[in-house]
């Protein structure tokens, strides 16, 4: 039996890190993600860790690629603004296949906009933030539980598979406070990158031979190479117009697209027979829990499809849900954002309707119901 | 004997992008015997860059390498020095890359008194891009931003470096290549930030459109105009006027090194919870 706390979304996701082995935080403080940063501020020196305060959040994500490929599993924390400054960075990670973890608790608004308020309209920022085509993996945890056990989660997709991981949560998950059980380190599995074996003289960090996935050396341990934003061949320099850039640029996107089924997770409650389902999720997917619950008492057959797993898109399960049911409604803090992706998978196979919200209020059940008794 | 650079430069990565009559190449060099004087391990040595011309020597030289985004090299450092203290990271920049886009992380680094040795190279422009003013373009300058004369104020790195904290501030020049060399040496002994400002020839974008013939014509610039910082304190006021001084301009030991305090820090907290 692990141990039992009352934590807030924002110290389970640092506590969730530091179970993964995180030893390197760096940050710019920003509401609502300030915790994640004054957890691991606290924690990150008892346990021989690194943390840093940086001038600014372009800077934080850069000393995390940077401890990263030192050696380091690391994490920063943000939001909006934040999330914003951090993408070209992101994008240089995405390149050179470097693991680390970004957590942006969402807010609302563009700009400043709500900045205690929840928001969920960062969310296509967390798959197109970045310039150029790449891979993008989110994790949206909804339960100050689900967030530490995502966060370990993200950890060790990164790992895993070379690439940076977001985790993207909403300010009311972030700020609430539940009651969680850290499990007793070596219950949850904890990956760790795969280090090459050849001799330095053979290593080739972006070796595409033996699969999508090329060991990773860190830094300083005998391992001399190059690391560039560039496009690059397999020894890690760059390369100008060569047919290399678009068969790499494949294989960084099929790491990812390629493994959805070991990436793509959810959680479904009553679809099996629903003749309307919900898709939501973070603060929204609470939301539509209950009101799931409240149309099943009234006789209406709804159900709820809620993703662990944003990015990738988990195409199939929506494609499957839009041929059984009438409708899928999308309640979402923004004003539309993910219900394109859901329409595109339904692809006119049913009816998708949108509950939007953008005032710094959650969309409370009621509104849920309301609009599960309107479409069925 | 001459000096074998064989050993440390990527062969296969050859020949570079540098335009003929570049100087970084010479400052490459000076680099190279540097870390050859210090008989440092390669393996133990970080190089990271931003972008810019100056920002791709990483590339060619045999240490661990990283070519990031424009402006940022300082970010990786720091991220690589905290997370392994006990490594030699290096950084080269551009100076719009060290002072424009990076200027935020350059005075942070600088305040933080990081143990990172940044090397700034001062072209005055924005080579790879194609000669666009820099902070550091001369006023009066032409550059393609700055079609009739730059009208930007320039910063002076070596002051910039030295208000915002750095323990360690020099100036060298790619034609007073020896004793850059020194220069460079003693900045890599030295804990803490330090900050080489290397004076640089920029002919293709920076030298043609300021009636320097030929690249000879603005090494031989940078041989009138600097001059030993010694010397230089020397000479009454109206000999300075276009002159510049050269060699270590500022030097403070004893200063606390950040991985040294914050590591520090960690160790005290150890011995805390042993003690409890
Ligand atoms: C975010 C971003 N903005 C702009 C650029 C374009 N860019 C590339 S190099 C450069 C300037 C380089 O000048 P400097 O740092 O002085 O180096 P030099 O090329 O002169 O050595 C610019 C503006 C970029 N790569 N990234
Ligand atoms: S553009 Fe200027 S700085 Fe860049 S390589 Fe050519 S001469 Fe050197």
């Amino acid at each position: 039996m692990g141990k039992i706390k009352l934590l807030q979304g924002n110290e389970a996701c640092a506590e969730g890190a530091v179970y993964a082995g995180c030893t390197f935080f760096a940050g710019y403080p920003i509401t609502p993600s300030t915790e994640v940063a004054e957890f691991m501020a606290k924690r990150l020196p008892l346990i021989g860790g690194a943390f840093m305060q940086m001038e600014d959040e372009i800077a934080a994500m850069a000393a995390v690629i940077g401890g990263s490929l030192a050696g380091s599993k690391a994490l920063t924390a943000t939001s909006g603004p934040g999330f914003s400054l951090k993408q070209e960075n992101m994008g240089f990670a995405m390149l050179t296949e470097v693991p680390c973890v970004i957590v942006n608790v969402m807010r609302g608004g563009p700009s400043t906009g709500v900045p205690t308020g929840p928001g969920q309209s960062d969310i296509m920022q967390c798959k197109w933030g970045t310039h150029g085509d790449h891979p993008a993996i989110c994790l949206t945890p909804a339960y100050v539980q689900e967030i530490f056990s995502e966060t370990v989660r993200a950890f060790n997709l990164s790992e895993k598979y070379r690439t940076p991981v977001t985790i993207a949560f909403d300010e009311i998950v972030g700020h609430m406070r539940e009651r969680i059980e850290i499990p007793d380190s070596g219950v949850l599995p904890v990956v760790n990158r795969t280090k090459p074996t050849c001799p330095p003289s053979e290593y080739l960090p972006y070796d595409d031979s033996k699969g999508d996935i090329p060991p990773m050396a860190n830094f300083f341990e005998g391992y001399r190479y190059h690391v560039t934003g560039l496009n690059h061949g397999t020894d890690g320099f760059p390369v100008n117009a060569s047919p290399r850039i678009h068969t790499d640029e494949l294989r960084l996107i099929r790491k990812v697209e390629g493994n959805k089924a070991d990436i793509v997770k959810f959680e479904e409650t009553q679809l099996e027979d629903a003749e309307v389902a919900i898709f939501a999720y973070g603060v929204s997917g609470r939301s539509a829990k209950t009101a799931v619950e409240a149309a099943r008492k009234e006789g209406i057959k709804a159900g709820l499809f809620r993703p662990l797993t944003i990015w990738p898109f988990p195409e199939e399960q929506v494609a499957a849900i839009s041929s059984r049911v009438k409708a899928i409604i999308v309640p979402e803090l923004s004003l539309g954002q993910i219900i394109f992706e859901v329409d595109r998978c339904a692809k006119g196979r049913c009816k998708v309707e949108g509950i939007y919200r953008v005032d710094g209020d959650p969309i409370n059940p009621a509104q849920i119901l309301a609009k599960l008794k309107e479409v069925k | 004997m001459a000096f074998d650079y064989d050993q440390y430069i990527r062969g296969g990565k050859l020949p570079h992008i540098w335009c003929p009559g570049c100087t970084y190449g010479i400052v490459f060099k000076s680099l190279l015997r540097a870390v050859d004087t210090l008989k440092l391990n390669r393996d133990d040595i970080a190089l990271v860059s931003g972008i810019g011309c100056a920002s791709r020597l990483p590339g060619y030289v045999d240490f661990n390498t990283l070519h990031t985004t424009h402006g940022r090299a300082l970010g990786f450092a720091t991220g690589i020095k905290m997370a392994k203290p006990d490594k030699h990271v290096l950084v080269v920049s551009g100076d719009g890359d060290a002072t424009a886009i990076g200027g935020n992380h350059f005075i942070h680094a600088c305040r933080r008194n990081i143990d990172i040795t940044v090397l700034v190279f001062n072209n005055f422009i924005y080579g790879m891009t194609g000669g666009q003013y820099s902070p550091t373009t001369p006023s009066g300058h032409l550059a393609t931003t700055m079609p009739y004369g730059n009208i930007d104020p320039s910063f002076n790195i070596p002051e910039l470096a030295k208000g915002a904290g750095a323990s360690f501030v020099a100036r060298g020049t790619a034609y007073h290549a020896a004793g850059l060399d020194k220069l460079i040496i003693e900045a890599m002994q030295h804990k803490g930030l330090s900050v080489v400002e290397i004076m640089n020839a920029c002919p293709t974008t920076h030298g043609r459109r300021n009636k320097f013939k030929s690249p000879t014509d603005m090494l031989l610039w940078m041989k009138d105009t600097f001059i030993p910082a010694v010397a230089f304190d020397k000479l009454p006021p109206e000999k300075t006027v276009g002159k510049l001084p050269m060699g270590v301009l500022y030097k403070k030991e004893g200063l606390p090194e950040y991985c040294e305090t914050y590591y520090g820090l960690v160790a005290r907290l150890k011995q805390k919870e042993g003690r409890a």
